[in-house]
């Protein structure tokens, strides 16, 4: 469903990705690990169409995301994918309820549609009572989980999630990944989670490592002996 | 985990019985490996012998009757300073991976693939306890966060081995 071909990619002179090959199933969650420096955030930005490799291919249902134009790229990231990083993702002049439902507004939904849609979000995640603070009235782990309504709101084929608890503590960690995952199996989105802590890794149903610019598959699918 | 110490324990709480003991250290302790009853009475019989528990009252029933423990001042001692002692550290996993890097260093074999096979093993532990975690209460939680943080203790450690393959094998062949 999403893959990533031998794909090579170098900023300048010093090279990010040397032939990093992924294939992520409909469904599934997969965590890419790796040192600082490894590459794995580099991969997660191609396979998102974010950057385009200099060579290698990136397939998302049987299209090729690197020969998009930009505009294309945009508008495959705006209507088939969502997006959770570490830090300052939330827009800090809208509600936290007008920041879940601005995926929504950008893909054309009348406001009173969008904000009835980001609405039940807030109770699923345990944000009710929220709806009306902006960013910087909200802790780390409530602004994280606006974000991840953000990201799941317009029910996207793909999540990619960079470092999402990098910025939180063990426990409101805990709290966004088991809400992340809850939430993804429910609606069926798959997911590229990239992060360098094994305890998060380990919600995945697979982990690779990203190694020298390289995917080094190793562990097992979760429930295989 | 000691036995006789939580049975202790879990009697300084409240006199009990047997049965009771094993239902209780079973529930918070015995995750995966449940108490038999011969375990149960043969550590009471211990105790009591040791003057740490004594028997109360033994109450007729249709099976075999029922005796009920209370600790004694002695008892009650010896569990306080062990839960106000800290346990020793013990860095014992650590030693085999160790050992296991060294001689494959040693031997020409690929430190960095037993090391792969390693993490791969710690990851899929992680996963299960996750699972764990996840589905169960928050003794569960608790229990396999502690396991959780020991193996992602030795991932760090395997990450920082690769890392330093080069330096070692050559710090190890020279020698």
């Amino acid at each position: 469903m999403l893959e990533a071909r031998d794909v090579k990619l170098a900023f300048g002179q010093t090279p990010a990705l040397r032939g990093a090959t992924l294939a992520v199933a409909e469904g599934e969650i997969v965590a890419v690990m790796g040192p600082s420096g490894s590459g794995k955030s580099t991969l997660l930005h191609c396979l998102a169409g974010i950057l385009v490799p200099d060579e290698g291919e990136i397939m998302f249902d049987g299209t090729r995301v690197d020969q998009l134009d930009e505009t294309r790229r945009s508008t495959l990231r705006r209507d088939r994918f969502g997006f959770v990083f570490q830090f300052g993702q939330l827009v800090p002049e809208l509600t936290a309820e007008d920041n879940v439902a601005l995926p929504l507004l950008l893909g054309g939904a009348r406001r009173a549609a969008a904000v009835a849609e980001a609405r039940p979000w807030f109770a699923k995640l345990g944000l009710d009572g929220l709806e009306q603070r902006r960013s910087g009235e909200l802790s780390g782990g409530e602004a994280q989980r606006v974000a991840l309504a953000r990201a799941l709101v317009a029910k996207p084929r793909v999540l990619f999630a960079d470092e999402p608890t990098g910025s939180l503590d063990s426990l409101t960690g805990e709290q966004v990944m088991d809400l992340m995952v809850d939430s993804a199996r429910a609606q069926g989105t798959t997911v590229v989670l990239v992060t360098h802590e094994a305890r998060v890794a380990a919600y995945a149903d697979r982990q690779v490592i990203v190694r020298d610019g390289r995917v080094h598959a190793l562990a097992a699918a979760r429930g295989a002996s | 985990m000691s036995v006789p110490l939580t049975l202790l324990g879990l009697l300084e709480r409240e006199p009990s019985h047997g049965y009771d003991l094993k239902r209780d250290y079973d529930t918070f302790f015995g995750r995966g490996k449940p108490l038999s009853f011969g375990q149960v009475y043969a550590t009471l019989s211990r105790l009591a012998r040791d003057g740490k528990v004594v028997i109360s009252d033994v109450e007729p029933g249709e099976g075999p009757d029922r005796k009920r423990y209370v600790i004694t001042d002695a008892g009650a001692t010896e569990v306080d300073a062990w839960l106000t002692e800290p346990v020793e550290p013990e860095p014992h996993l650590q030693t085999v991976l160790f050992a296991k890097v060294v001689l494959s260093l040693m031997l020409g074999r690929s430190a960095e693939d037993y090391l792969d096979l390693q993490r791969n093993a710690h990851l899929r532990r992680m996963q299960a306890l996750t699972d764990i975690k996840r589905a169960g209460n928050l003794v569960d939680a608790m229990l396999a966060d502690h396991g959780l943080f020991h193996l992602e203790a030795d991932l760090h450690w395997i990450e920082t081995t690769v890392a330093r393959l080069d330096a070692l094998t050559k710090e190890v062949r020279d020698a």
